[in-house]
């Protein structure tokens, strides 16, 4: 029981920083002189607040050092108890908005997914499309990580929390002594860039409005957007091209962004194998695709394709999920080949979903490994990536990691089909959730969105979030009898 | 000259050895007692037991009037802070370390007059990878070795029957390639040296030393015997030091695969290398060799710290079917038993290294040594200076020169141009002569006859 109220306790200070993001909206509603979404906004930051405060104060005797276990066990329940707060003002907002579409809502909010459940994004009172925003914007670099670099966490062991919640399968690599530091700097750049992001936005033909939740989510790649027929609304190639820069900044390692910055140096990107893999696998992709879409006789004209192919690839290979076109009519081919991208192309710690481009690049080295053992068999090959040798422990971490990673999507397709999607929905649908991607294909495609979906259906896909954002085994962990054992 | 060596190991007692016979008093300092021991048995010189990086163990070994300091201990710290202490304290006018960490070797600011005061910093194993790498590049060659910055180079090859000069007179080669500037400088035969004159007749067997300017020197190898097909496959047996240096400079250009016996340094080889496979195993067992395709290798090299491993890998190599083979044998009576026999070149990396101390320790401005058939003879490549009054040698044709006999002028080089030492070419200041000595009695000399008189100054 100790355990649990240690948990409590940092939660609670967890929930009174994350109260501290309603102000954002608030202040949405003030420049807008939206009176009703004020009140609801202050309400859903005072109940937040003081839920997070009576949780705090309560357990405060409880108060002691993190472990490795309460670091997952805290995880998790920050990450499902934010959302949850998070759907105040949906339901208050929103009329007839059941609690189970406002958890989907929030949480493929937070976990960067973008899927959406609501229609008449249009008419949606700019505070809340603000709201929806930011908590892709949040979820996406960590906002336990975004804690850690305020709070110097009053003597919790923060190292593990950011561990926890970080992706990749190599996370000991710290930037700078202090993890307090590598947090704040890494929170840095990621804001920076998200400015900058705002005012290109603004620039190449956005209001403010949009230019800011664009912003948002697509540092964040998650993908939500202030329009039902997303980034399509806009029909500006200008718009596309920096959305996809954009994109491509955030799919590479943020750590890897600070140490450029730091060394005021573009070869720092060159050294980073993980990133040169994936834009490299991203742009091949895309001139791919055009190609193969041009030859089809999609588009009559190449650069219309390539226009449509890159954006469209971009944003789902980044696991964003914008669309400007509706590609599922596109041959099949190219749809699946961009929801495959989705699980691999992303770096390890950018705010990208899926099995993460290290553990592919590691993947892949280890096939080779395995060649060349069979043809000298004497041989001492370690593996190496970026000329870094990665030790075999992580090479059997990453390979077990991959198999809870099919394992996952195997059961959640199988409970959809159970629950009598069809397949090609079921399938994708589970995959754009785990991969923190967004839409699938069939009835959850571009065109439509997650709302045809039942209760146990939605709350199959909340989990697969979840579980996809969280890298699997801080989640599951908690599901083992080890965990529990004293 | 008195000089004060630091380090009884492999290199400072090959130092040691050579300039105890040209007559100058050396002192060797290590902190192991029997290996200094031992090399007094052998040689004429006074040791002395202690750190070599404590000034009152330099102050006995006499540092106060030494002319040259030698620091070549196992560590690269300790000869950085040896030549630091010579020059604040004891003011000695030459500091030589052995540096091998390419941390160090990168900032040569670290050995200028504000830091730690190193004139010349050599590293061996640095100097053998390159000497091999050469071989590696002409296999045809039993030698190769550089002058002028690589401008000249001076190769040794075996004469074989199939190669167009062989039972010709040497006049021939330059008939038969007017265009190509070369010159035969020492012919070896049956160990016995032969003069070279136009009328000399080369033989299957024999040993010829020419020189030529580095591009020319594939079009002369072909006169002397048949060209085998360029080198692609190598494989190495040992990833010490000299092993890993020659696979990181190979492994761009070459198939490299390396054995090392000890799976530890496998690991660590195979973490610093990129392209090079890296096999655990023995080199002296045939079924890795084998299942490793020795027969298609074109040049292997066993370079482990063990003579008789080497020696024997070798010659499994050899019978395995690799074209050439290369040793590292440490043990002069080993590289004379071994030389010319199955094995195609014996290496000993001291003779192949003490060149370029020598450099350092002789009169005169002598840019480069290079020690051949194994110390008996010797190619030097000396600066000129001064003019026809105060120099022996400057403003004079070459027929003119007296020098001694056996010696002969090989090249000049010239700012960028390759000169062939023809009977009428005049030497000017400041050109580098490359002179050829047959015999290592005639040093002194070659050394008087280039430096300028006192008359000079």
């Amino acid at each position: 029981m100790g355990r649990a109220l240690t948990v409590i306790h940092a939660l609670g200070l967890m929930l009174v920083v994350f109260s501290g993001a309603y102000v954002l909206p608030v202040i949405t509603s003030l420049i807008y002189g939206d009176n009703t979404m004020l009140l609801d906004f202050l309400l859903a930051m005072v109940w937040t607040l003081a839920a997070g405060a009576l949780m705090w104060v309560a357990t405060r005797s409880y108060k002691s050092e993190l472990s490795i276990r309460h670091g997952y066990l805290l995880v998790v329940a920050m990450w499902t108890a934010m959302p949850a707060f998070a759907t105040i003002p949906l339901l208050m907002m929103i009329p007839g908005l059941s609690f189970t579409d406002a958890y989907f809502e929030t949480m493929s909010g937070m976990t960067t997914t973008g899927a959406t459940v609501l229609t008449g994004l249009d008419s949606l009172p700019p505070a809340i499309n603000i709201w929806r925003h930011e908590l892709n914007w949040l979820g996406g670099l960590g906002i336990i990580v975004l804690a850690v670099a305020i709070l110097p966490l009053l003597g919790i062991g923060g190292r593990q929390l950011f561990k926890a919640e970080t992706p990749g399968p190599m996370k000991d690599a710290a930037l700078t002594p202090r993890i307090a530091d590598t947090a704040r700097n890494l929170w840095a750049v990621y804001l920076s860039i998200t400015l900058v992001c705002i005012v290109s936005l603004k620039w190449a033909g956005m209001n403010w409005l949009d230019a800011v939740c664009h912003a948002f989510s697509a540092m964040g790649l998650g993908g939500f957007s202030t329009h039902d027929a997303s980034i399509g609304y806009f029909n500006s190639p200008l718009i596309e091209f920096v959305m996809i820069v954009f994109m491509l900044f955030a799919v590479i390692n943020f750590a890897t962004h600070f140490l450029a910055w730091r060394g005021k140096s573009l070869r720092v990107y060159l050294r980073d194998a993980e990133a040169v893999a994936s834009l490299g696998l991203i742009l091949s992709s895309c001139v791919g695709i055009a190609f193969f879409l041009w030859w089809q006789g999609v588009y009559t004209d190449f650069w219309t394709a390539l226009r449509h192919a890159s954006f469209n690839l971009v944003s789902i290979a980044t696991s964003s999920g914008y669309a400007s076109v509706d590609y599922a009519q596109w041959p099949i081919f190219a749809p699946l080949w961009m929801m495959f991208l989705t699980a691999i192309a992303a770096s390890s710690g950018s705010t990208g979903g899926g099995i993460k481009m290290i553990r592919t690049l590691v993947l892949l080295k280890q096939a080779g490994r395995e060649f060349v053992k069979l043809l000298h068999p004497a041989v001492v090959n370690p593996m190496k990536i970026g000329g870094q040798v990665i030790s075999n422990s992580i090479v059997f971490s990453v390979l077990g990691f991959i198999f809870l990673y099919f394992m996952t999507i195997v059961t959640l397709t199988f409970l959809l089909l159970m629950s009598g999607l069809d397949f090609i929905s079921a399938f994708t649908a589970v995959l754009a959730s785990v991969n923190n991607c967004g839409p699938g294909l069939g009835i959850v495609g571009p065109s439509s969105n997650y709302q045809g979906l039942t209760d146990f259906q939605t709350w199959v896909c909340t989990l697969g979030m979840l579980i996809g954002r969280l890298e699997i085994f801080t989640v599951l962990i908690l599901f083992t009898p080890h965990f529990w054992r004293r | 000259m008195k000089i004060l060596i630091l380090g009884a190991g492999q290199v400072g007692s090959t130092v040691a050895e050579s300039l105890v016979s040209e007559a100058n008093d050396i002192t060797v300092v290590d902190c192991d007692g029997e290996k200094l021991h031992q090399l007094q048995d052998r040689l004429d010189l006074r040791t002395l037991t202690g750190n070599a990086a404590h000034p009152s163990i330099l102050e006995q070994a006499g540092i106060i009037d030494a002319d040259i300091l030698l620091a070549v201990t196992q560590s690269d710290e300790v000869n950085m802070l040896a030549c630091k202490l010579a020059a604040s304290l004891y003011n000695t006018p030459t500091r030589i370390a052995r540096i091998r960490a390419t941390d160090f070797l990168e900032r040569p600011e670290l050995f200028n007059k504000d830091n730690f005061c190193v004139d010349f910093s050599i590293c061996p194993e640095q100097i053998l990878t390159e000497y091999i790498t050469k071989l590696i590049e002409f296999p045809e060659a039993l030698q190769v070795l550089e002058f002028a910055d690589g401008k000249a180079l001076l190769v040794a090859v075996r004469a074989f029957e199939g190669g167009p000069l062989v039972g010709k007179p040497l006049r021939y080669l330059h008939t038969h390639m007017p265009q190509i500037e070369t010159r035969v400088a020492a012919i070896f035969r049956k160990n016995s040296s032969i003069i070279p004159e136009g009328d000399t007749v080369v033989q299957d067997g024999d040993e010829i030393f020419f020189i030529a300017a580095a591009d020319n020197i594939r079009s002369v190898l072909k006169e002397i015997r048949r060209m085998d097909k360029p080198c692609k496959r190598v494989m190495i047996v040992g990833g010490g030091n000299i092993g890993q240096r020659l696979s990181k400079a190979l492994e761009n250009d070459y198939q490299v695969k390396l054995i090392e016996y000890s799976k530890k340094s496998c690991e660590r080889l195979a973490g610093e290398l990129s392209s090079t496979l890296v096999l655990n195993g023995d080199g002296t067992d045939e079924k890795l060799l084998l299942q490793e395709h020795i027969a298609e290798v074109d040049v292997f090299c066993a370079l482990t710290n063990d003579d008789e491993n080497n020696i024997m890998s070798a010659l499994l190599a050899k019978q395995g079917g690799a074209r050439k083979v290369i040793a590292l044998i440490n043990r002069n009576a080993y590289v004379d038993l071994v030389q010319g026999g199955k094995i195609d070149i014996a290496l000993s990396p001291a003779h192949v290294t003490i060149g370029s101390l020598l450099a350092y320790v002789r009169q005169g401005d002598v840019a480069v040594v290079h020690s051949l058939r194994r110390g008996a003879a010797e190619a030097l490549e000396l600066v000129v200076h001064g003019d026809r009054h105060s120099s022996r040698v400057v403003g004079r044709r070459i027929d003119e020169i007296n020098l001694p006999k056996g010696a002969t002028i090989g090249a000049i080089v010239r700012g960028d141009e390759v000169l062939m030492g023809h009977r009428d070419t005049v030497i000017e200041a400041e050109d580098h002569v490359i002179v050829f000595v047959i015999n290592k009695q005639m040093l002194k000399k070659v050394e008087q006859l280039f430096q300028v008189n006192i008359g000079f100054f």
